[in-house]
């Protein structure tokens, strides 16, 4: 079933047109890439579906409901959970507490439970922490559950970032520019990383990435915009010789 | 008729007070990104400046053989007020906000300093200068001009025409100057700005001599149009300005210039129509519907931001 | 044998014993009381501000006009419900359930200022950072400018008459009552501000403060938060008014003004953004600088915002920064329980 549906989405910054009828239908469980140069788009499509914008015209619908419109938060809570291209943890607080806090929306306590301290406050909190703990467990950050996020790697940063991402339950993940920064060594670990969270979660991710060999091996399908335009959309065989992408990449040597 | 023109001309000598106030808040928080809580309180040291230099010069110290008469010692209590109120503006960002840029500091942490600053600045004076308030000697004749029954004095004129040509200046240098570049400069990006060879202390004290004489001549022109001193006269007129310099957008001097104004005619109408203890409830409750309808100010510009 | 951990709430109650005792019997003059009534009056105002200005990272200026709300909606209610005043004519309930009804009265000034919290943190929603500054500031002038301009609570004159408030409580029963009821909410406030922020959901202030658009994007409902930050803040500022007017027995509109807001302001960044340890430390050691440097008079007010000048240039993260106690020392975890 169709997990989002873009349609016609355009999108101005005060005149300036930056992203323009943009189409798109995403299946449950797909893997699908979001390419194009810098500057292109892409990452506005992701803040205009995470709802960080509003767009100017076109509409977004997830699961069959419409969310264009809502906010952010709304937009979590619903089941789609994002990345962003530069990492954006809470650097005074533990990994734990990180990762716990993408449950916000789904608390499942109020403000007298908490000033209670009722019982369904403390069970609610010993499941938040428990999931929490779980999905530390899966991606082997244990160890590091009582660290600031300020204290790790780049790469270890990364992967706490995408278990917060996980750890709202969605159904679909928005992972933008998740390679950039790594090391190649970290570039391999996180594909690995990416296949196996799609297999093991089941969940639609869609993937902005500049580096081509993490877009190839992981996504069935790609799109390529350029000046908030698609210019191509394909397998990853066909899109490796479409000679628009090529000239978005290299440029014209007719000019 | 005759008295909705009277007000309108209190309004805008009214108003080219907190204007001119106002336009020193903004200079200094368009190029520094801090809001100088400072500001107010250097106004009344401007004024308090102004007293003693004036007293002096008029010869009411006879320890100082001096007595001018009262419009050439006006003459020159302007332009040494500015001064010495510059020099009290510099001071404190030499001693005060500068170790803190240096630093890197929070803008936190340099706001919570200006703030204590000023306070500073008022309790200095009370404790310095005593409880009694001081008033200011008259220098230059009144002359009243009278059209019908609307009335204006020459004091007036004069204020609404220093705010005006204040703004032109500072439009001026601002916009079409070298150094005016720079102060914008240094508002986009602050580490550019020396890494492309402009010095940017030298700017940043430009910019508060700029702002404080600015203070210190508002400090002067309301000394001479109210002649009671006290040491918190700084604290409400400049917490007013700079609710205007916002209202306007701050960090843009057209947006100070006109949110002096607006302030200033708001608070004359309502006084217009009811009692007078209503003003301030009047005023800020207008100035907080115009933030919610244009949360960055009239003159603002809504900043968005990447992620 | 296992050590017996020290439970804080057994030696929360000690110290009110000891206190009261000591009061009592006159052991501590009435002097000494006053101070111990506003060390736990500015307990409160400091470590609800720092939920704002701390925890949230916010830049609230005008936290004496939630105060004045607390004060004088509390003064009122107690005034007219359980005493003789000239204004509000006999009492319209028995003086003697002045004891009940006292702490409901606080709460409803609380609630009361709690409102408008509400009211100065909607418009602050679309505004950026600085401006919340503003908007406090205003709001802190229009509830003094819309307290002198009611006649009937006196205006500009103030208000008074809390002193009969309470001896009609010692009428019934002959203990220092302001410093059982201090106390008391002095407790509870810190309570609540720590369980709050100690909770998930409380912790969702905290995110807006170091990444508010992650926090909006992660899920949390950045201005439902907001929201209910301000309003714990002002509620809780509100009840502190309502006790410092009680402790007073008068109130005037001028005793709230920007130079309160400011006191609250030194207080916060004094002890540390963010750490609840920090609020009542510095309240503690403002409230006893206060005292000690009253004989200086006006130069008190020109050593504290030097004091607070030093402080941002040397350790601005004030005593705490934002560590409470257990994480400076955490051993000493070991010898207490909050049970």
């Amino acid at each position: 079933m169709t997990v989002l549906k873009i349609t016609e989405l355009t999108q101005y910054f005060s005149g300036l047109c930056a992203l323009s009828d943009f189409n798109i239908q995403l299946e449950e469980g797909e893997l699908v890439g979001l390419i194009g140069p810098n500057g292109a788009g892409k990452t506005t499509v992701f803040n205009l579906v995470s709802g960080f914008y509003q767009p100017t015209e076109g509409l977004i619908s997830f699961l069959g409901q419409p969310i264009t419109g809502l906010k952010p938060h709304q937009v979590t809570a619903r089941g789609i959970a994002r990345t962003f291209q530069n990492i954006r943890l809470w650097n005074e607080m533990t990994v734990l507490d990180n990762i716990m806090l993408a449950q916000h929306s789904a608390l499942g306590y109020g403000i007298r439970d908490l000033f209670f301290r009722t019982g369904r406050y403390q069970q609610r909190e010993h499941e938040i922490r428990d999931l929490a703990m779980e999905l530390l467990d899966i991606f082997k950050l244990r160890e590091v559950a009582e660290e600031k996020p300020k204290n790790l790697s780049y790469g270890l940063q990364r992967k706490v970032e995408i278990a917060r991402a996980l750890s709202s339950k969605p159904q679909l993940l928005l992972l933008d520019e998740p390679a950039a920064g790594l090391p190649s060594r970290d570039v391999v670990e996180l594909i690995d990383l990416i296949r196996w969270i799609h297999r093991e979660f089941k969940i639609a991710i869609w993937m902005i990435e500049h580096q081509m060999k993490v877009v190839m091996s992981l996504c069935s399908r790609i799109t390529v915009i350029d000046f908030g335009v698609v210019i191509a959309e394909g397998t990853p065989e066909e899109i490796q010789h479409h000679p628009d992408v090529i000239k978005a990449y290299l440029g014209d040597d007719q000019l | 008729m005759e008295s909705l023109i009277q007000n309108i001309l209190n309004a805008l000598q009214w108003g080219s007070f907190y204007s001119l106030i106002a336009l020193g808040y903004t200079l200094v928080y368009g190029v520094l990104l801090l809001i100088n809580f400072a500001h107010g309180d250097i106004v009344m040291v401007g004024a308090y400046i102004a007293f003693f230099v004036s007293s002096l010069l008029l010869g009411h110290y006879h320890a100082i053989p001096i007595a001018l008469s009262g419009g050439v010692a006006l003459a020159l209590t302007i332009p040494l007020t500015m001064i010495l109120t510059s020099v009290v503006g510099v001071s404190l960002e030499r001693i005060a906000y500068r170790p803190l840029r240096r630093k890197g500091a929070h803008r936190l942490y340099v706001v919570i300093t200006a703030l204590m600053c000023g306070l500073i600045l008022e309790n200095g004076n009370l404790a310095l200068l005593g409880a009694s308030r001081k008033k200011f000697p008259e220098m230059v004749d009144k002359v009243i001009y009278t059209f019908g029954t609307v009335s204006v004095t020459n004091l007036k004129i004069a204020v609404i025409l220093t705010a005006f040509l204040v703004f032109f200046l500072l439009q001026f240098i601002v916009t079409k100057t070298k150094i005016g570049m720079a102060m914008r400069a240094i508002s986009y990006d602050k580490f550019a700005v020396p890494l492309m060879g402009i010095p940017i202390d030298s700017v940043i004290v430009f910019t508060f001599i700029l702002g404080s004489s600015m203070a210190g001549l508002a400090g002067v022109l309301f000394a001479l149009s109210y002649p009671i001193l006290d040491p918190y006269m700084g604290l409400t007129i400049g917490w007013k300005a700079f609710i205007a310099a916002v209202v306007g957008g701050i960090g843009d001097i057209r947006g100070a210039f006109a949110g002096g104004f607006i302030l200033g005619f708001v608070e004359i109408m309502v006084v217009a129509f009811f009692p007078s203890t209503y003003r301030d409830l009047f005023s800020f409750s207008i100035l907080l519907f115009i933030l919610t309808l244009r949360p960055t100010g009239l003159f603002g510009v809504p900043k968005t931001t990447k992620i | 044998m296992t050590k017996q951990k020290l439970s804080v709430p057994f030696a929360l109650l000690a110290l009110l014993m000891t206190v009261m005792v000591l009061a009592q019997y006159e052991v501590i003059d009435l002097y000494i009381q006053t101070i111990i009534l506003f060390i736990g009056i500015n307990i409160i105002i400091s470590s609800s501000l720092n939920l704002v200005n701390g925890h949230m990272g916010e830049f609230s200026c005008g936290h004496a006009g939630f105060i004045a709300v607390g004060a004088y909606v509390s003064s009122v209610l107690s005034v007219a419900l359980f005493t003789q005043d000239r204004v509000f004519g006999a009492p319209l309930l028995p003086p003697q359930y002045a004891f009940i009804g006292f702490p409901l009265v606080l709460l409803a000034g609380g609630i009361a200022a709690a409102f408008a919290g509400l009211l100065v943190a909607l418009p602050s929603f679309k505004t950026r950072g600085d401006y919340l500054a503003i908007i406090t500031i205003a709001a802190n002038y229009i509830i003094i400018t819309l307290v002198i301009n009611i006649d009937k609570i006196g205006g500009a004159r103030g208000f008074m008459g809390m002193k009969r408030v309470i001896f009609a409580m010692e009428d019934v029963a002959e203990i220092p009552w302001m410093i059982l009821w201090v106390f008391l909410f002095t407790v509870l406030s810190i309570i609540a501000i720590r369980r709050f922020v100690s909770s998930t959901y409380g912790k969702g202030i905290i995110a807006i403060q170091q990444d508010e658009v992650a926090a909006e994007i992660m899920s949390v409902n950045t201005n439902k938060m907001k929201l209910i930050a301000f309003m714990l803040s002002s509620g809780l500022a509100g009840i502190a008014g309502g006790l410092y007017a009680h402790v007073i027995g008068y109130v005037n509109p001028k005793s709230f003004d920007i130079l309160k807001s400011t006191e609250a302001l030194v207080m916060v960044y004094l002890g540390g953004m963010g750490s609840i340890t920090g609020s009542i430390l510095s309240a503690v050691l403002f409230t006893l600088l206060l005292e000690l440097l009253r004989p200086l008079q006006i130069i008190k007010w020109v050593a504290i915002p030097l004091l607070l000048i030093i402080l941002m240039q040397f350790r601005p993260e004030g005593i705490m920064g934002n560590r409470e106690l257990s994480d400076i020392f955490p051993r000493l975890k070991k010898f207490y329980r909050f049970k």
